[in-house]
């Protein structure tokens, strides 16, 4: 993957009357990566996209794709390509005609244009359905044709709007695995809209998190799961308990953090977020895998604690323990796997519950 | 016959309006058709069956004169709705956002009136001493009444083309509706200028409803006789007017329903192939 950027969003906000759907977006993506817009319904990330392919003009800020200015510039001309919710095949066309359907307007030949298409339906493992019409293909047919489509026209840009949403769960875990690839192989920027975090998580590079219209963070899956910025990003993506903290000291390059459930631990100065004040900080966040029922009075881990099991659910290769901590009000969720020969407690059980400190997560 | 629940009481719903419909149209039919065979001595009928009456139909200059004039008045009357209805239904469909309801209701003013008041308000505005009359020398365009402008084929097109637009809008407006608005989106995305995405997406997936009111329009205005007979003067007269004479005055009726049979049968073909070409075209989008 190069760093070049290929697209600049530069101050971008997009009222809609009244309503604000964007607000100051600022964003860099980067050439050849696969780059994921990840939030709610209402969050503005299909917004953001539209104002990409040139379907919406920004109230303010500029969209620059390969270095030129998209202002004024309107969808037909701009070097990117849609594969839209509903898959928009036309329905007048065959599958054929539709992956062609922009290649007419190019000086090409039919020959060139035949080529062209049987190679991107080829790409997309639909070989041979080029007679077919619309109506005649599946859901996940209809997905591939609208990509075939988007691929054929060699934009420099792929825009999907929730690909996958209208598939079923087999189906669209396939084609999250299957489309990753692609354009690992074909190295064209891809930028997808989702509000699913398990397939922004499974498909990009890196990912930018939108609340209210705005980039809550923009990183990379593994930063996003594991270093949240907010409290908000953290139980967006994936499951995060929340326990009480303060910092009670402030030592060159590291900090004391009294955390009443689990304890009193140090952690690296450069642990905290970039831009939290460490006096802010009220509350720190652990995932459920990070924590660890130690059932075997043998097992050991770098920090513990106790406490009682109050549920559990039994989910075939993971077990989910609630699990109230001392001084806690809440408990939190502990997840754990189901190996070979490990029992599940019962509820009511009191446990020794391990952690480790480096899976702490700060928040104000 | 043992019928299931269900289907005796589909048969009991759709009877009353079953025999209703035999009754006022399948019958009617058939004595129009018997008619047809037979044969008129001045006061009685001779019942013997006859081709005589279509001999003398399809040989006749008249019956051709009129047909064909009929057909091409009916043509031009279609031509001109579904192009003026086009671009109504359009605007309907992707202009105005809200109150759709409201602007629909307002194309069915033309039928708050009856449609005989409707055809003597067009001699009105087309009259000698007329509205448009008027208004042209009152501008001093012209210094005396036009006097081509009644009784001629063109009002009657003019009066025709205006009865039937509401008829024409509203199958376009509903193809128009259909039309799933991110297929003009791709299309755009796709390079397609707004002419062209409407030459290549727009307009193919109206055209069952284009069709649609291409017949709704055609063929009953065939066979209209009100309108010619009003504002059509004696160059305006069609096929329906030669077959209420025969009816009346000549008092020859299988004459006159060989003459609806034969015009049936030509309207029917027509549409037909206007029918069967849509299929061709539209097959695809179903």
């Amino acid at each position: 993957m190069t760093q070049n950027a290929i697209i600049e969003i530069e101050g971008v906000s997009k009222a809609f009357g009244a309503v604000t759907a964007l607000n100051g977006v600022d964003a860099t993506i980067r050439e050849g990566e696969f780059f994921s817009l990840l939030g709610p319904s209402g969050c503005g990330k299909t917004t953001l996209l539209r104002l990409i392919a040139g379907f919406d003009e920004p109230t303010d800020g500029t969209v620059v794709i390969a270095g030129q200015s998209m202002a004024g510039i309107p969808a037909n001309k701009r070097p990117t390509n849609m594969v839209f919710q509903s898959y928009a095949i036309f329905p007048h066309l065959s599958v054929a005609d539709n992956v062609g359907y922009g290649l007419k307007r190019k000086q090409m030949s039919r020959e060139e244009i035949n080529r062209a298409v049987t190679d991107a339906l080829a790409m997309v493992d639909l070989a041979g359905y080029g007679n077919r019409a619309a109506h005649e293909l599946s859901g996940g047919q209809r997905q591939r044709v609208a990509l075939a489509r988007a691929l054929v026209m060699k934009p420099k840009v792929v825009l999907l709007d929730e690909p996958l949403s209208a598939l079923d769960k087999k189906l669209r875990e396939q084609m999250q695995v299957e489309l990753r690839q692609l354009q690992q192989q074909i190295g064209i920027t891809f930028i997808l809209v989702t509000h699913d975090q398990e397939e922004a998580l499974i498909m990009s590079d890196r990912i930018a998190v939108l609340f209210e219209g705005e980039i809550a963070q923009l990183d990379t899956p593994e930063v996003l799961y594991r270093r949240p910025v907010s409290k908000r990003v953290a139980s967006f993506i994936g499951v995060m308990n929340f326990l009480p903290a303060t910092i009670t000291a402030k030592a060159k390059g590291a900090l004391a953090v009294d955390i009443p459930s689990l304890g009193k631990v140090s952690l690296a100065a450069g642990h905290a977020p970039e831009g939290l004040d460490p006096a802010s900080v009220s509350t720190i966040g652990v995932r459920p895998e990070m924590l660890t029922i130690l059932f075997d009075d043998a097992e050991k881990a770098e920090c513990e604690t106790t406490g009682e099991v109050t549920a559990t659910s039994y989910c075939g290769d993971m077990t989910y323990y609630s699990v109230l901590l001392p001084k806690a009000d809440e408990a939190v969720t502990i997840s754990m796997r189901n190996t070979a020969g490990r029992s599940i407690v019962p509820a009511g059980t009191k446990v020794r519950v391990g952690w480790g400190v480096e899976s702490v997560v700060l928040f104000d | 016959m043992i019928l299931s629940r269900e289907s005796r009481q589909g048969l009991t719903l759709i009877s009353p309006p079953f025999l209703y419909a035999i009754l006022m149209l399948a019958a009617p039919m058939v004595m129009v058709v018997t008619f047809s065979f037979w044969t008129q001595n001045y006061l009685d009928l001779d019942r013997t069956p006859t081709f005589a009456n279509y001999r003398e139909a399809w040989t006749g200059e008249i019956f051709r004169v009129l047909m064909l004039r009929s057909l091409m008045i009916s043509f031009f009357v279609t031509t001109v709705t579904v192009l003026l209805a086009f671009p109504i239904a359009y605007f309907l469909s992707f202009h105005v956002k809200r109150q759709k309801a409201l602007w629909l209701f307002l194309i069915t003013i033309p039928f708050w009136t009856s449609y005989l008041l409707r055809i003597f308000l067009w001699k009105v505005i087309l009259g000698y001493n007329g509205v448009l009359n008027s208004a042209l020398m009152g501008l001093g365009l012209i210094d005396e009444p036009l006097d081509f402008i009644l009784y001629n084929v063109p009002a009657v097109i003019i009066t025709l083309a205006h009865a039937w637009a509401p008829f024409a809008i509203l199958p376009i407006f509903v193809a128009l509706e259909r039309i799933d608005r991110s297929l003009l989106e791709a299309a755009e995305d796709l390079g397609d200028g707004p002419v062209r995405r409407f030459l290549r997406v727009t307009l193919p997936l109206a055209m069952p409803g284009v069709l649609a009111s291409t017949l709704i329009v055609f063929i009953p205005t065939v066979g209209d006789f009100v309108t010619p007979r009003l504002v059509g003067g004696p160059d305006g007269v069609m096929i329906a007017n030669l077959i209420q004479v025969y009816f009346s005055k000549a008092n020859n009726a299988p004459l006159a329903t060989a003459l609806a049979v034969s015009s049936m049968l030509i309207v029917a073909s027509i549409s037909l192939v206007i029918f069967l070409i849509g299929r061709k075209i539209g097959g695809r989008t179903q």
